[in-house]
């Protein structure tokens, strides 16, 4: 078992769930990130006043996955969210202890999907 | 003294205290636009209403008000008035004698503000700031100043024809809407959109009701006198808001199985943008049934025909001011009775129905010179200027691309 992290741009969720629905991968978990990569957030002004490198918005999604759908999950992000340009972001992939279902109290692989 | 004799106190109260109602429909509508859209780009609603705010009304001071109202030909107004030179304290008997001049002109200049702000619901989320401020600049020129004098001024020439527009479903409604929808097919579709971009329903709600409460100076404000018909069209004002909120609500109920909240203050705006041109000239039963229509209607026109023709007119300045303003001034020719107004005309219920034509034709007329002059005003602008912000920019949103600032944080 493995949790695919993935931090991409918050315009994309809407690809990267419709690549991951079609590599039959339907259940993800998504929140809101505040982060930046190589190109160190953005300037805003307040009457005046430059703030320099505020985090710029992110998405970050995870997915437990059992073995056979890891690199099926990984390519549907990749797919979903690749746009080319700096600040598409990172997938993280870590091993994964335990998957607990809470509704059963089932545990491992069959728990996850 | 003698500059001011004539001048009535209640009356010159009320228009006061009305323009004031406009103006705050301004900031109403940028909170009832900003929820609709997605939470990168809300301030930049909010600036373009401001800079409504800010631009127009200085334009209106130095040349605006005189080319719309002065002494001219059939079209438009003459410099007269240029800076305001001679609109004082003393009435102007065309407009009103029972109230300064000045009082009328400021009254006026807050419809010349909030009429190109209703357009930048078609706008939302693509177009360039700069651009937009020139946009509006030739705009209220050259579109909204002339509609003004040809429906209002004494020498215009619809109203001649014996056109009446009570508060200004000609001048404002179908003026912004027709606007917003030609501007937003030059503009293009915002890019990438799958779902609805609504982000804050609470902030459209807060801003739907203070723009039913700035409208009621909207049309009661209009009778420029603390009077019958000022009470009339405060009447008919609120009863087809109420009328249009049921009627969208009810509607959605049928065709989705469940009444929204987004729906109803849709609704409301669809009703206030109908009974515009006839709240001082119908009958309090008559704007039920204006509402009723509006509600209808603008619900067809924004979830079936939008839909299908898949333009990107973003919150619905046509659906709602467009083709609300249009049944509007039809329905003033309908339902239009002498019996509330001495200075008003009879209507078709009334036996009259050259004056449901006469309607029909200021509508259509105003639809077809706004239309050709804001396609060119866009077409000009984009060539010059560009009115699309990059699509890098659109993704990033407005609010930093164009004013770097962000209305949120999420953390401390």
């Amino acid at each position: 078992m493995k949790l695919v992290t993935a931090i991409i741009q918050p315009h994309r969720l809407e690809e990267v769930k419709r690549e991951l629905y079609a590599a039959e991968i339907n259940l993800i978990t998504v929140s809101e990130a505040l982060g930046h990569g190589r190109q160190l957030g953005v300037d805003e002004f307040y009457r005046g006043v430059k703030e320099t490198g505020n985090l710029l918005r992110k998405i970050r999604v995870d997915i437990a996955v059992n073995e056979p759908f890891v690199d099926r999950a990984i390519a549907a992000i990749i797919k979903g969210a690749r746009t080319g340009k700096i600040g598409d972001g990172k997938i993280f992939v870590t091993e994964l202890q335990r998957c607990i279902r809470i509704r059963t109290g089932e545990e491992g692989p069959q728990s996850i999907g | 003294m003698g500059a001011e004799q004539g001048i009535n106190a209640g009356d010159t109260a009320w228009v006061m205290i009305s323009a004031g109602l406009v103006m705050l429909m301004t900031p109403a509508l940028a909170f009832f636009y900003g929820g609709m859209v997605r939470r990168k780009n809300i301030l930049s609603i909010l600036m373009k209403c401001f800079a409504c705010l800010g631009m127009v009304l200085i334009l209106w001071a130095l040349y605006g008000y005189s080319l719309a109202f002065g002494h001219g030909n059939g079209f438009i107004g003459s410099l007269e008035w240029v800076g305001l030179r001679g609109v004082g304290a003393a009435p102007n008997p065309d407009y009103s004698s029972t109230i300064p001049h000045a009082a009328f002109m400021i009254f006026q200049a807050m419809f010349a503000v909030i009429t190109p702000a209703v357009v930048i619901g078609s706008l939302v989320e693509r177009i360039k700031f700069s651009s937009f401020l020139v946009f509006v600049a030739l705009w209220v020129t050259s579109v909204y100043i002339p509609v003004a004098h040809m429906v209002w001024s004494p020498d215009g020439w619809l109203r001649g024809l014996g056109a009446l527009d009570f508060a200004g479903g000609c001048v404002v409604e179908i003026n912004c809407g027709v606007a917003g929808l030609v501007t937003a097919l030059v503009l293009g579709k915002r890019q990438g959109l799958t779902r609805p971009t609504l982000h804050n329903l609470p902030l459209v709600v807060l801003g739907g009701g203070l723009l039913w409460f700035g409208w009621l100076g909207f049309n009661a404000g209009s009778a420029l006198a603390a009077n019958g018909v000022a009470v009339n069209a405060f009447v008919t004002t609120n009863l087809s808001a109420a009328a249009a909120a049921c009627s969208w609500a009810a509607v959605e109920w049928l065709v989705t199985g469940k009444p929204t909240m987004f729906g109803t203050v849709s609704g409301v705006v669809a009703g206030l943008v109908a009974i515009t041109p006839a709240c001082g000239f119908v009958a309090p039963m008559a704007a039920i049934c204006i509402g009723l229509v509006a509600g209808g209607l603008s619900f067809f026109a924004v979830s079936v025909i939008k839909q299908k023709l898949g333009y990107d007119d973003s919150l619905d300045a046509f659906g709602v001011h467009g083709i609300g303003g249009f049944w509007g001034m039809v329905a003033t020719g309908i339902f239009g009775t002498v019996s509330v107004n001495a200075a008003g005309t009879d209507g078709l219920l009334a036996g009259n129905p050259v004056f449901l034509r006469t309607e029909f034709v200021a509508a259509l007329v105003t639809v077809a010179y706004c239309a050709a002059v804001t396609f060119v005003i866009a077409v000009v602008v984009d060539k010059w200027l560009g009115l699309r912000v990059s699509a890098e920019e659109e993704i990033m949103g407005l609010d930093i691309t164009q004013h770097y600032e962000r209305a949120y944080t999420m953390l401390e």
